[in-house]
């Protein structure tokens, strides 16, 4: 029996060993790589950081999405329909569902005048669907 | 007046049609029945298989087949009359309405009754019901207790599954008395090849391991988990496994080019909930063929049949739910989410508690020793479980944050999963390189050097490449590219050591030994194309005019011209570019009953590289935004998809199934437990 037991020692050890290692690299992978969402209010209101990767979310407001007459610049003022409102500018090709009157999330760094430099913009991909983040804004207004 | 004869034929045959048209405007409350009748049929399969074994009533295990067969015929013409709900347009139905158009091609009206979460629910019953319809049939000879046991089993799963279609998404609910006159229409970014054949075979996958977990759960209460179980249920999870592999690939190669931004893969968490399963299974089907030939890991093996079902049933939980963000998640409905929490709840804790209170006194006990191909075989496992962890946390990581911080909104960014992911099956390629050379029991040390010299000659060719790589003019990270010599390396080397195997083995080579071989050779097909294709792809964005060209990669890409085309249910905008002597089409499409913009890429798809070209917005200056991308090896990715699904399909076929389903009801029956 001894050689048996020896073996499950050691398969325990092992497991014990991996397992920690996983959840430790696990851990600090997430660390480095988890993005807050922050609302309207909350980018107006100073709570959003400056200068660190973060998303954003609201409304596109009418009549405020204007291009760049050169290249792909792009800008747009998103809100929450009860004040609060923020300028995002990004660079590059919108997606197909990129409308104004809409819900969007961008995805980005603040500069320290709250202008949203956005890296990502990403439409709902229906109109029956909001992304989570949304959903409590969309309900309340 | 006259009345003529043919005018009595006409109100004749006028109300005969009246009588046919009331009978078939009663699809859907007959559809509905059909459901319920199934749902019966699930109910008694289920009490005849368990307490028919239970209580050792032969007969009672032997007469529950016919009520899997009833179970099919009755789902069968649900789903039926929906399709034919669909292709009349009758919007009286709520499901319809919102899911379809006048307009829409007759063959997305059959796919968009999957289109959405009712639909592609039925169609799950369905599929449930077609799974337990082949094993009632092709496992007639199984002892009579395991039989009952497998059926019963399935038979209770889709008895939960068609109370939660009934109870919270009946696709055959009316709309009345105010019936619109045209449908909302079919979601656009559906309308398309891939949907009519992805979530079909992800369904037959996601839904197959079920007769795994069936098989589990039948083994555990019969107390038998021993060899000859194993080769019961693994042709079953092979197919399940290589119809969820190519669902996945399939559902990869759609939002490669409908999503028109030219990513294969997202880390999006629908994406994710179908991932889990498939890395779960891959553990599975290995850890079975351990279990197979050596009589060993039984009680894990049987642990990993639990796992990867719940798996699928969690995956439908995050689709269906709509806890998660997500590009194609389903409406959000709290009821749904809470009937499949508890549903995930019952199975889960069910078979656990099983499993706990059986599995001591059905454990294997064999010991193996030193380098053996149990020993690599338990690595594999340990890597795909650690896999498993990882996309599992990084998808509900949000979920628990939000509930823990008290509402704050987190994402888990594609780096997290890239950056564990890609050294763990960096790791898994080096056990798998070394897969045939591994012996049961033990593994002669000498067999180790000829692999060790392919090792060598493998990294000369992968040293060669990263020096064309690095002197030739792309300005590229290092980096980056010593991950893809890696890979190539890793490849090159899994491939030679496969097939000097292939070509030095003694005796015969099975159909199961083929189907090894090609599944990992897709393996590292697959390995190679995305390394390659997310290092050297060329991408550039830019404002083109018609007439404007714009160079990528030594190549011209000159814009045409844009044209307005008419579809059946649009209008596009189409472009034309030429790169060489080849045109491409992007296309930018307004979705009329929706008013929603779509955008087609323009690919030119090849072996080494696809071009393709995507249409962003039109600018107000008649120019648009242009997406240009060069994809080096992209099909590749897919490829290996292909090869790793067929090789799972070869290996089913290996005849020593076959004799197993051929011989007598000579088995002894074990049914230590009543």
């Amino acid at each position: 029996m001894r050689p048996i037991r020896r073996q499950r020692l050691a398969v325990v050890l092992f497991l014990l060993f991996g397992s920690a290692l996983t959840i430790g690299v696990v851990l600090f992978a997430l660390q480095e790589n988890i993005d807050l969402f922050y609302e309207p209010q909350k980018i107006v209101g100073g709570e959003a950081p400056i200068a660190k990767r973060i998303r954003a979310g609201g409304m596109v407001e009418k009549g405020s999405l204007d291009f760049k007459p050169e290249g792909l610049g792009v800008s747009f003022v998103l809100s929450d329909l009860r004040g609060s409102r923020f300028e995002v500018r990004y660079e590059g090709l919108l997606p197909g569902l990129f409308r104004e009157g809409q819900g969007v999330l961008v995805v980005g760094q603040l500069d320290a005048s709250r202008v949203f430099y956005a890296k990502e913009v990403l439409a709902k991909h229906d109109e029956n669907y909001m992304p989570p983040e949304l959903v409590d804004m969309g309900a309340e207004s | 007046m006259t009345t003529s004869t043919s005018d009595i034929l006409t109100v004749k045959y006028e109300s005969f049609d009246a009588t046919l048209g009331t009978l078939w405007g009663a699809g859907p409350e007959i559809g509905h029945l059909a459901a319920i009748i199934g749902l019966v049929a699930a109910i008694v399969l289920s009490v005849l298989g368990h307490v028919g074994a239970a209580t050792r009533r032969r007969s009672w295990v032997e007469n529950s087949g016919s009520f899997a067969v009833l179970q099919l015929v009755t789902l069968v013409v649900a789903f039926a009359l929906l399709v034919h709900a669909f292709l009349k347009d009758d919007y009286s139905v709520v499901y319809v309405a919102t899911n379809s158009n006048t307009l829409l091609p007759w063959y997305y009206k059959v796919s968009a009754v999957w289109g959405a979460h009712e639909g592609s629910f039925l169609l799950w019953t369905l599929i449930m019901a077609g799974w337990t319809f082949a094993v009632a049939i092709i496992g007639r000879r199984l002892p009579y207790q395991i039989y009952g046991r497998v059926l019963g089993t399935l038979g209770l799963l889709n008895t939960g599954f068609l109370l939660f279609l009934l109870q919270t998404s009946n696709p055959f609910l009316r709309l009345v008395p105010n019936v619109p006159t045209v449908g909302a229409d079919l979601n656009p970014l559906l309308q398309d090849f891939g949907l009519i054949v992805h979530p079909p075979l992800l369904y037959t996958g996601y839904v197959g391991f079920s007769v795994a977990f069936a098989f589990g759960v039948a083994g555990l209460i019969s107390g038998r988990l021993d060899a000859t179980w194993a080769r019961w249920t693994r042709p079953w999870t092979n197919v399940a496994w290589a119809f969820l592999t190519v669902g996945i690939t399939l559902g990869s190669w759609w939002a490669y080019y409908e999503l028109g931004w030219g990513g294969w893969w997202f880390w999006d968490p629908v994406e994710n909930a179908s991932f889990m399963p498939w890395l779960a299974g891959t553990a599975l089907i290995h850890s079975l063929a351990v279990t197979e030939k050596r009589s060993a890991f039984r009680g894990w093996t049987v642990l990993l049949t639990i796992l990867t079902f719940s798996l699928c049933l969690l995956g439908a939980f995050i689709v269906r739910s709509g806890v998660l963000t997500s590009v194609h998640a389903f409406a959000v409905d709290p009821e749904r989410g809470v009937f499949l929490l508890v549903l995930l709840g019952v199975t889960v804790g069910g078979s656990l508690a099983l499993y706990a209170i059986r599995v001591p006194a059905i454990r294997g006990r064999i010991a193996y020793m030193g380098l053996s191909r149990e020993l690599f075989l338990l690595i594999n496992n340990a890597l795909f479980v650690v896999a498993v962890a990882v996309v599992l946390v990084g998808t509900l990581y949000p979920l628990a944050y939000e509930a823990v911080t008290g509402g704050d909104k987190i994402s888990v960014g594609p780096p997290y999963f890239n950056r564990l992911f890609v050294p763990l099956m960096g790791l898994l390629a080096v056990f798998l390189a070394l897969v045939p050379v591994a012996r049961w029991k033990r593994t002669p040390i000498q067999l180790f050097r000829q692999v060790g010299l392919l090792l060598l000659a493998s990294t000369l060719v992968g040293g060669v490449f990263f020096v064309i790589a690095i002197t030739s003019d792309r300005v590229l990270n290092t980096g980056s590219i010593v991950g893809v010599v890696i890979a190539v390396t890793l490849a090159i080397w899994l491939l030679l050591s496969h097939g000097v195997d292939f070509i030095q083995r003694k005796g015969a080579r099975p159909l199961g030994y083929l189907g090894m071989l090609l599944a990992h050779v897709g393996f590292a097909v697959g390995a190679v194309g995305v390394a390659v294709t997310s290092v050297f792809s060329h991408e550039t964005e830019v404002r083109m005019s018609p007439g404007d060209t714009v160079e990528l990669n030594a190549r011209q890409y000159h814009f045409a011209s844009v044209t307005t085309v008419n579809g059946p249910n649009y209008i596009a905008q189409r472009a034309k570019f030429d790169v060489g002597g080849i045109s491409l089409y992007p296309e930018k499409r307004n979705y009329l009953a929706r008013n929603s913009v779509m955008t087609e890429a323009g690919i030119e798809a090849g072996f080494f590289q696809d071009l393709y070209v995507a249409l962003g917005e039109p600018l107000p200056d008649g120019s648009w935004g242009v997406r240009i991308q060069e994809k080096v090896l992209v099909r590749w990715v897919w490829c290996g998809g292909l090869l790793i699904c067929f090789g799972g399909l070869l290996a089913v076929m290996d005849s020593r199934y076959r004799r197993l389903a051929l011989r007598r009801d000579g088995l002894a029956t074990a049914g230590k437990v009543a």
